[in-house]
């Protein structure tokens, strides 16, 4: 099974984020960049499928400069080699623009799995593995907190409200996996190594043959229109409990006519 | 009056309560009218006419209900090229997003998730960053295709006609590539589901082990409420990972959030700070989570949440 991963840099959780004064993007200059939290899922998981029934392991990012970071970080963790799709004309891309972008360059890459983490943790629309689906017209196996392989079929369990449901598809497929379905391996200093001499291909909009006003800000079928800082939270009452606490908070929920 | 689409999400034919939810929302935007797809729709009819659908388009074939995701995008996809509606509303839930965003693909239209409010033009209005700003963004191509969160909009009845159209669908082999082996459900007892819960109960770290949640189901089911987790609950695997609330896993919104025994670290903090009233109970008096209540107590959650689960049933039998 040839796999492609694709990774996210995302602002790191906790620092504080912030959406552009200019074009109200997310600001991903002014803040430590990260490999997105669930995309390492994603990585661990197309390295354990590569170690049980081999192939090859290509990390796909979009993304400025910096997010090598992140390439390096997945390269490091053992996947075999990268392509990093940058293009100023990408900025600003919208779920509907992005995955048509990395569609394109999926078409650059032999593969017949792509893994990504479920959702990003800047944006959260966790839509693009669907979308990416849509249009390769690959077989959706999306929330899976399980994944096995089988000959030329992939079978999931699909995390869902109440439990999960199986479900079982052919390749190629795109495979979107949930936090837990694994623990991560760490890089080790050997991998940190070895991940500096990897290849990597640097695609730009023309590479991938991405018409570039179908992308970007421009291209994007989504606009922002105003974005404001939450107002800060009134205060809220605050009692220490003094053997009468649970009563006191059932008095206010009775207030509040949720009792 | 321009024709709003609402896909209709649902129990067996039964309509979840998000359904009624974007339905009165919609006759704000148009005229709605609901699509129900798969196995049950006369369970549906009479519920969605109340709640002001003017038609109700099903489509019912067998299989529909074999496979995820697709079917849904290409049946909708279809209507919308029929009748040509002014925008699609679909609930904000893992599967509703994703046929958003294969229908979007289908359309080349804009498409919006996680909306807490839809307002005229279109607007919708969003929640980012754990609540850290308010946006409001529209579709500037195509028809617009908008998820809006449970509990954005109290569900109001309005009866209207419901007048049914049946759909016959032939799904493309695409659509059918992935298909549905089995369903399992883990969930325990009958509490409602923790995304369309109007009250979540939740616990984390400080109820020290996992038996104690038995605390945090007690308090719950003196609700009604849904019972959330936080992510160190959920990795201590003291609750399963279905339940967890927050940047990792599920973001609820609902009328009323208890957190017990939670910090309010970031991470948690993305996954319910949209919610209407926030409680807390917590013995460190510095959490963060006392930043965002409307009522907090500081103390002990082993003597507060018995005495509070107590009150509360003592009130209802009275």
């Amino acid at each position: 099974m040839n796999i492609v991963v694709c990774v996210k840099q995302v602002p790191d959780t906790w620092a504080e984020k912030k959406l552009s004064a200019t074009d109200k993007t997310v600001d991903r200059e002014s803040v430590d960049g990260v490999m997105n939290e669930l995309d390492e899922y994603a990585v661990e998981e197309a390295l354990r499928i590569k170690e049980a029934s081999g192939g090859e392991v290509t990390v796909l990012t979009m993304g400025p400069d910096k997010s090598v970071e992140t390439i390096r970080k997945a390269l490091s963790m053992g996947a075999d080699k990268a392509v990093h799709l940058v293009d100023a004309g990408l900025h600003g891309s919208d779920a509907l623009a992005t995955s048509y972008a990395l569609a394109k360059a999926l078409g650059t890459i032999e593969h017949d799995l792509v893994i990504l983490g479920v959702e990003s943790t800047d944006a959260r629309m966790s839509v693009v593995p669907a979308m990416l689906a849509e249009r390769l017209g690959a077989a959706q196996l999306t929330f899976a907190r399980k994944v096995e392989v089988g000959d030329g079929t992939v079978k999931i369990e699909r995390l869902t409200d109440t439990g999960y449901d199986v479900v079982e598809a052919p390749t190629p497929a795109v495979i979107s996996v949930v936090e837990k379905i694994n623990e991560p391996r760490y890089p080790s200093f050997k991998g940190i190594m070895a991940a500096k001499k990897k290849p990597l291909t640097t695609l730009t909009l023309a590479d991938a043959g991405i018409e570039a006003d179908k992308v970007g800000l421009g291209g994007s079928a989504t606009t922002v229109a105003d974005v404001a800082a939450r107002p800060p939270k009134q205060a809220g009452q605050i009692v220490k409990d003094e053997g009468d606490g649970g009563t006191k908070l059932a008095e206010f929920l009775a207030s509040q006519k949720f009792v | 009056m321009a024709e709003v689409l609402v896909l209709v999400e649902h129990v067996d034919g039964a309509p979840k309560k998000v359904t009624l939810e974007l339905l009165t929302l919609a006759r704000s935007l148009g005229e709605p009218s609901a699509v129900f797809i798969g196995n049950g729709a006369d369970n549906a009819k009479a519920k969605l006419a109340e709640y002001g659908a003017a038609k109700v388009y099903v489509a019912g074939d067998g299989d529909l209900d074999s496979y995820l995701v697709a079917p849904k995008a290409e049946v909708l996809a279809q209507i919308v090229g029929a009748v040509s509606p002014v925008a699609v509303l679909i609930p904000s839930t893992p599967e509703g997003k994703e046929v958003a965003g294969r229908l979007a693909v289908k359309l080349d239209s804009g498409v919006i998730t996680d909306a807490v409010g839809v307002d005229d033009g279109f607007v919708a209005r969003q929640s980012i960053f754990g609540g850290a700003f308010n946006v409001s963004s529209s579709v500037n191509r195509g028809t617009p295709i908008i998820t809006v969160r449970p509990n954005s909009t109290a569900p109001e009845p309005a009866p209207a006609a419901g007048a049914e159209e049946q759909v016959s669908v032939t799904l493309s082999d695409a659509a059918k590539k992935a298909k549905v082996l089995d369903r399992i459900t883990e969930k325990k007892g009958g509490r409602p589901e923790l995304t369309e819960a109007a009250i979540v109960v939740s616990g984390g770290r400080g109820l020290g082990e996992g038996s104690n949640f038995a605390l945090i189901e007690k308090l719950a089911d003196s609700l009604g409420a849904a019972v959330g987790a936080s992510r160190a609950a959920t990795d201590a695997g003291w609750y399963p990972h279905t339940n967890q609330v927050g940047q990792t896993g599920k973001t609820v919104s609902p009328q009323l959030y208890m957190a017990i025994g939670i910090s309010g670290a970031i991470q948690h903090r993305a996954g319910m700070q949209t919610s209407k009233t926030i409680v807390a109970v917590n013995k460190d008096p510095e959490a963060p989570i006392f930043e965002l209540v409307d009522f907090g107590v500081v103390g002990d959650l082993f003597n507060v949440v018995p005495q509070l689960t107590e009150e509360i049933e003592k009130r209802h039998s009275s």
